[in-house]
């Protein structure tokens, strides 16, 4: 089984990274785009016999406690 | 008076932090990041650098280090503790301090001497700064750009808890000085309590003629006038 965890910049910050690359996109010719957010992507592998339902409640507080700063960063936690 | 400087896997201000105390006439000592305890201090310093190589976000992992237990402690008692540049923002990440540094709006790592202006010297880290000075003293950092969502601003404000913002020679708050994109050109902050303080320049770094400015002292002589005057308020 794997975590699979997207963590995002929040609306509402500053996200000069997604901004930088939106342009280069931009001057690359591609078009249409209307919006670019840089983040991070964790993948964290579990032990054979992990309790699905206990990883998801321990890894949802490891990422509201350490691997996101809510202050700034949106988490989605995926379990497969 | 004796400082406590915390020393991390790549700190790198920590040294300088020793000397600034030293050179003031006050003892200093490093604590390494997997002690439990900081003994008998009487203030601690979160130094400059680069803990656990910035890994995850600045600041993430240092915030878990056996010496932040102790600090976040001492802080809890009422003790005196600012952090610098990395420091800052680990104690934004301990939650010692509202809000979070985020990547510097130009995307640059900036490394020159900015003007600071004291937003209030009604902090045991600004009293000693006269009214009107402006302080000249260097940043060095990729992800200073302070951020908090409006309502912890607004909470900050009602508690004057902003100490320093970035301006220019003239001490106006233009669009050219903010070198990171800091809301509200913020370069430093306190805690509501006022005994935990952050910011990202480096006073440690101008306290001597030599290095240019010595308008760093003004802060660290803030921190031992606090100690000298209220010793029993601030004991941890």
């Amino acid at each position: 089984m794997k975590a699979k965890i997207i963590i995002t910049p929040k609306k509402a910050v500053l996200d000069p990274q997604g901004k930088t690359v939106q342009s280069a996109l931009e001057h690359m010719g591609y078009a249409g785009v209307a919006g670019v957010h840089v983040g991070k992507y964790v993948e964290i592998d579990l032990a054979p016999g992990t309790d699905r339902a206990a990883a998801q409640t321990a890894l949802n507080e490891a990422c509201h406690r350490f691997l996101s700063n809510p202050v700034i960063e949106d988490y989605k936690l995926e379990i497969e | 008076m004796n400082f406590a400087v915390l020393q991390f896997p790549a700190s790198n201000c920590d040294q300088d932090a020793v000397h600034a105390v030293r050179v003031l006439g006050h003892s200093a000592r490093l604590v390494w990041h997997k002690d439990n305890s900081l003994s008998n201090v009487d203030a601690v310093i979160v130094p400059g650098g680069f803990s656990y190589g910035d890994y995850l976000r600045c600041g993430a992992i240092a915030r878990f280090s056996p010496v932040m237990q102790a600090v976040k402690q001492f802080a809890d008692n009422g003790g005196l503790v600012i952090g610098i540049c990395n420091g800052f923002q680990v104690l934004c990440e301990a939650h010692l301090l509202p809000g979070a540094l985020i990547r510097n709006r130009s995307l640059q790592f900036r490394c020159e001497h900015v003007f600071l202006k004291t937003v209030t010297r009604d902090t045991p880290f600004t009293s000693q700064i006269p009214e009107g000075k402006l302080l000249h003293v260097p940043i060095a950092h990729g992800e200073g750009c302070y951020f908090a969502d409006s309502n912890t601003l607004v909470q900050m404000k009602a508690n004057c808890q902003i100490l320093w913002q970035y301006c220019n020679a003239q001490g106006e708050l233009t669009d050219d000085a903010n070198p990171n994109g800091a809301l509200e050109h913020i370069a430093g902050i306190c805690n509501e309590r006022r005994n935990v303080a952050g910011l990202m320049p480096h006073p440690e770094r101008a306290c001597e003629p030599l290095l240019g400015s010595k308008d760093g002292r003004l802060i660290f002589e803030s921190l031992i006038n606090a100690r000298v005057q209220r010793p029993s308020a601030l004991a941890a």
